[in-house]
């Protein structure tokens, strides 16, 4: 039953795919919308029912469909794994996709392929139930790839636009970086373990602890090895410093594509995957420790660029990116639950704040820069209210979602008692001011103040259809009351019955028991950081709104470098794209025509022309020539003859 | 069943067809032009069938060869007409049986010059081909495998572009080298031996330092035809003076004679050898992995950019096959089918807008997702395998080969691993160049998308695609027990100790059947 219940899950939003997508000439635009919406709310409430039972009946299951690869000793088969942390993730999945496709009703009404856009939708819900219930690596890599690809096919969903293409490409190929490593982590766990299957191999990593690979003449930990590469994947699909380039621009697809993929989902599967690898985890603290730098460098770049842009979407795209940060660094102090609840958390208020984006951009008539807009306030009163709610929630306000998952994340960094976990401490509580602060700006300046648009789009300024507010609501109430309804779940005294065996952690490792016993002053800092966030942003943009241009004036370069990135796309362009362009035409006309050819087919022709020629050349027709060379040749034969009888 | 000499049928039934073809010209031209279409569709459609009752009545236990059949050709030479299939070689004659409709088809309405002459080439090539995998003596295979190259010839020379001359001088200067080098070697092996026979070649031990010499002659003739770096370049100019089914023909089997013969010759007759040459192939695989994936990125002409992307994905397989381990050759095994798919379909769709504006410049198009939302998904299924998506049949052929390769040597996976950005970046590319953007040129805004002939045959090359990506099974099945023995008996080579190759050898054909 429970297993029947999972694979209507898993396959209702591939159905509503195919539908929406081949059969758009018998659905139609309302039809396609139909099905999928229909289909995404059997899916949800299979989920549900697939969370109770697990979680409330314990009834973990691993469940084979049919074989997929199996050569020699590799062994893989298509299935589902149910435990907790999956159940977990179907839930979230097909609770936000459900509200992302209803809001695209609205949302999309006058675009002119809605099939394809729910059909895409639904296909990528499909590949990341797909992801989240893989029973071995490779089909979570079928899943992940496949993510990939429905991230690709939506930002560049706008096909007609530039820059939608140039962005869904570079999100499929910075992944695709990524994705080397996942491929080279699934190897690695391989030729250690001899198999890829989930409840083959993570438990048995403490058998495995000195063993050791040779890598480029070094010889290193295997074990280490395999969760690094690993983590790369992870780093590029869920936009961590070095390869988050893609994710602000991935900001080109549809409002509610950024919403379900760049924000509540997709982005998250990194997270996912190391979480479901905790049992290996354990037994890797370098890796761990790696995982900590990357996610608090991350947390801090991303929120310091955060606060310097204009593009509202772009804004909260670099405000997820730094939240994934905080969730990875969770992750490096043995806290996966602590990950595992921001992550889901973050999925409600982040995936809100989204489609509110969204609301906005729509009431704008399309406008994206947050200069140009003020003093709406009162006439998107619902949308203000939302987006407050998301705000308040992302910046860590008691009461609010945030709040629960960002302070058990903090608490468990301090408590970890390790040095970078306690590193990683500040770092997240200095980025809590810069989170307050830049979600704040983004409200002041949106919504107050003196309206920046021109007449035309002020006077078209209206609240959004029930379509796009019914999903808003659903996820307000998620984002205020999923932080202290699952606080106790995820992260409190009942964890370990909630988890079971889906996340392991060493004894020794149990921040977040640290966590609950850390001083009260280190519980109230980030609340304090909030707090300062807050009036910081009141202070620059509703009292003396001189003051940002002035720090924008004495921080000059500084603020140039920030407002530009930190100059990543720029560094990259130089140092890889353009040198592969332009090392692909130089092997291509120097190396393959001027070298390879010059000297093999075209040589040769060219060298036996000229031989030719020059045996023409012998061929005169007159006699005296044809008489001197015999007379040479004479006299060569003679010559050699007595030299060899001499 | 076993009566009949199926495999001889299945061999010669092309060339049948070709005859009639040939006798029947009487008409008017279009009459004797629809006819031979006709006559050449239903033949392959045929030997099609007749291929799949082979694979239904194929042992997939066993490793041994079977429908064998024997006859005294040259008594006194000792030279013997001798074919049989094993799993290596079945996966072959099946898709080069598959794809030869697809080609007619094709050609169908895009050939109009020559059309009884087009056909004949092409089933005459057809029997050549399958004779060719079903080959047990060296010189029935020499004659099949350079027999092939006469009717590719002519489609490139009869019915190829503007440059065709030039294209076909420079195949024939790099295969006429390997060719020289191989029948040396095939002679010498003859000599040594006192037979041609293959089987008996397998089973004879060489001496290593001659194994060496023999090694590189066959090398000398399989790198090229597959191609490997850097004796690919007349694989760009031959595609782009093809005809469309010329060219598919070409990248999805012709490049896998290469590719066949390292698996029948080089790796079980010569094991020290392959061992010993293993690291430069090695070194020649990731180059020719990365150099053309590089190349392939600053190509203008839609052809010439797959046919650079077949010799990177050409890579993977001689990669596969030279880590000598029982993943890496099945990844290379499937990789070759895969790659006769998707290399397949990616011509034909060259094809198709080719026929409609005649020009292959990725700049002359733009924005056909607009008039061709049909074609669109079928390129973007294509693209998408050809960079070996999970799902998809090039990923597969791609994992397993790297699997494969990581035993044996680290750094040599991560640099083929890149391969599969790069192999995104110049398919992801070309689409959006082809199918994204405005529909703006004038000669652009009327083409029509695909007519049900297309679709029947993107459909069900897609269909395959797919079908190997999600459960490849029934291709693994048929191929491992052949792919294992050749890597025991290459095992047993390596280390070898005689009464105990004898006891294994019993030991495996048991332990095979049980």
């Amino acid at each position: 039953m429970v297993i029947i219940a999972a694979l209507i899950t898993v396959f209702s939003p591939l159905i509503g795919a195919g539908m929406a997508g081949f059969c758009e000439r018998w659905l139609n635009d309302q039809g396609s919308q139909r099905v999928t919406c229909g289909l995404m709310i059997l899916a949800t409430l299979a989920s549900f029912y697939v969370f109770k039972q697990v979680v409330f009946e314990g009834q973990y299951i691993t469940y084979k469909l049919f074989t997929w690869i199996q050569s020699d000793g590799f062994d893989v088969s298509w299935g589902l794994q149910l435990d907790t942390l999956t159940v977990v993730m179907l839930s979230v999945v097909t609770l936000v996709s459900t509200t992302v496709h209803v809001y695209s009703i609205g949302y999309m009404k006058h675009d002119k392929s809605i099939p394809r856009f729910m059909s895409y939708l639904s296909l990528f819900t499909f590949f990341m139930l797909a992801l989240v219930s893989a029973p071995n690596l490779l089909q979570m890599f079928f899943g992940w790839e496949g993510v990939g690809l429905a991230s690709y096919l939506l930002i560049g969903f706008w096909y007609d636009k530039p820059s939608a293409n140039a962005a869904a490409i570079k999100a499929f190929l910075v992944n695709r970086v990524g994705d080397i490593g996942f491929v080279l982590g699934i190897f690695t766990v391989f030729y250690i373990f001899n198999t890829v299957q989930f409840n083959e191999f993570l438990y048995k990593s403490p058998f495995f602890v000195n063993t050791s690979i040779e890598l480029f003449g070094w010889e290193l930990d295997a074990i280490t090895l395999a969760c690094l590469f690993l983590f790369v994947g992870a780093m590029g699909k869920s936009a961590q410093l070095g390869l988050h380039t893609w994710l602000p621009d991935a900001m080109e697809g549809p409002t509610p594509v950024s919403a379900l993929i760049h924000a509540a989902t997709m982005v998250t599967a990194g997270v996912f995957m190391i979480t479901r690898l905790s049992p290996m985890l354990e037994y890797a603290p370098i890796a761990r420790d790696v995982i900590i730098v990357v996610g608090a460098a991350t947390a801090l770049f991303a929120a310091t660029v955060a606060c310097t842009q204009f593009d509202i979407k772009r804004i909260i795209a670099y405000s997820t990116c730094s939240q994934l940060g905080y969730m990875f660094m969770a992750a490096g102090v043995s806290a996966y639950g602590a990950s595992v609840f921001h992550l889901t958390t973050h999925a409600f208020f982040k995936a809100m704040l989204f489609l509110g984006a969204g609301s906005v951009i729509h009431a704008m008539s399309d406008e994206h820069d947050i200069r140009r807009m003020g003093g709406i306030w009162s006439l998107i009163p619902i949308t203000y209210t939302i987006m407050w709610i998301g705000s308040l929630s992302l910046a860590g306000f008691p009461f609010f979602s945030g709040h629960y998952s960002k302070d058990i994340i903090l608490e468990s960094l301090w408590g970890s008692g390790h040095f970078l976990g306690q590193m990683g401490y500040i770092v997240g509580v200095a980025v809590v001011v810069l989170t307050a602060f830049y979600s704040l700006r983004l409200l002041f300046v949106t919504f107050h103040g003196k309206p920046r648009a021109d007449e035309m789009v002020m006077s078209h300024v209206h609240e959004s259809p029930v379509s796009m507010l019914a999903p808003l609501y659903i996820l307000a109430i998620g984002s205020i009351i999923s932080g202290f309804a699952m606080f106790d779940w995820f992260v409190g005294e009942g964890r370990r019955v909630f988890w079971a065996s889906s996340i392991f952690v060493i004894a020794e490792n149990d921040t977040i028991e640290a966590a609950h016993q850390t001083n009260i002053w280190i519980k109230l800092t980030p609340l304090a950081a909030a707090l300062i966030g807050v009036g910081l942003a009141f202070l620059m943009y509703i009292s003396f709104k001189w003051v940002p241009g002035l720090i924008t004036r004495i921080l000059g370069p500084i603020y140039t470098f920030v407002y530009n990135k930190w100059y990543f796309d720029e560094l990259y362009n130089a140092l890889i794209v353009n040198p592969a362009k332009s090392l692909g035409r130089l092997l291509w006309i120097k190396g393959d025509k001027a070298i390879i050819d010059g000297f093999g087919p075209d040589g040769m022709s060219n060298l036996s022309l000229s031989f030719g020629a020059v045996l023409c050349r012998l061929q005169s027709g007159y006699l005296y020539h044809y008489a001197f060379a015999m007379i040479i040749g004479l006299a060569l034969i003679m010559g050699w003859f007595f030299w060899v009888l001499g | 069943m076993l009566s009949l000499p199926l495999l001889s049928i299945t061999i010669f039934l092309p060339l049948i067809g070709a005859m009639a073809i040939m006798i029947n010209r009487g008409g008017s031209k279009d009459i004797t032009a629809e006819n031979a279409r006709w006559v050449a569709l239903w033949t392959s459609v045929v030997t099609f069938v007749l291929s799949i009752v082979i694979w239904a009545n194929f042992d997939d236990g066993i490793f041994k060869f079977q429908f064998v059949e024997k006859f005294q050709w040259m008594p006194l030479l000792n030279i013997n007409y001798h074919v049989g299939i094993d799993g290596i070689s079945l996966p072959f004659i099946l898709l080069s049986t598959f794809l030869t409709p697809i080609c007619i088809l094709s050609s169908w309405k895009s050939v109009q010059k020559q059309v009884p002459e087009y056909m004949v080439a092409f089933l005459v090539m057809e029997t050549l081909i399958i004779g060719m995998f079903s080959s047990l003596d060296l010189f029935i295979f020499y004659i099949f495998f350079e027999g092939v190259l006469i009717p590719m010839y002519l489609i490139i020379g009869i019915w190829g572009g503007p440059n065709r001359v030039y294209a076909s001088f420079k195949f024939f200067l790099y295969t006429l080298l390997g060719s020289v080098l191989m029948l040396l070697a095939i002679i010498y092996i003859y000599y040594d031996l006192g037979s041609s026979d293959i089987p008996l070649a397998i089973m004879t031990p060489f001496d290593p330092k001659v194994q060496i010499w023999l090694w590189l002659a066959f090398f000398a003739s399989f790198a090229v035809k597959i191609p490997m770096w850097p004796v690919h370049t007349w694989l760009p100019d031959a595609h782009v003076e093809a005809p469309t089914a010329g060219s598919v023909i070409l990248a999805a089997v012709l490049l896998k004679m290469g590719g066949y013969g390292f698996l029948r010759f080089s790796v079980p007759m010569f094991p020290e050898a392959s061992e010993y040459f293993a690291p430069f192939v090695f070194t020649l695989s990731v180059i020719a992995i990365i150099y053309t994936s590089l190349v392939a990125l600053a190509q203008t002409d839609m052809k010439k950019l797959i046919a650079y992307s077949s010799v990177a994905h050409m890579g993977f397989v001689t990669l596969g096959i030279f880590t000598l381990g029982s993943y890496g050759i099945q990844g290379a095994v499937i990789q070759m089918i895969s790659h006769g798919l998707i290399s397949a379909g990616l011509f034909l769709a060259v094809g198709v807008v080719y026929d409609r504006i005649h020009t292959r410049e990725i700049a002359a198009y733009g924005g056909l997702v607009h008039n061709m939302p049909l074609y669109a998904r079928a390129f973007m299924v294509l693209i998408l395998a050809s960079s070996g998506l999970p799902g998809t049949s090039g990923f597969v052929g791609e994992f397993l080969v790297l699997l494969g390769t990581y035993e044996v040597s680290k750094t040599f996976t991560i640099l083929a691993a890149t391969g599969m950005v790069l192999g995104a970046a110049y398919g992801l590319w070309l689409y959006r160049r082809v199918i994204f953007g405005k529909l703006e040129k004038p000669e652009l805004l009327s083409i029509k998308d695909l007519t049900s002939n297309e679709r029947w045959t993107f459909t069900s090359l897609i269909v395959l695609i797919l079908w190997i990506g999600l459960y490849p099974m029934p291709v693994l099945n048929l191929i491992s027990p052949s792919v294992e023995h050749m890597i025991h008996r290459h095992n047993l080579a390596m280390n070898p100790d005689e009464n105990w190759i004898e006891e294994e050898e019993q030991t495996f054909e048991i332990a095979r059947k049980s």
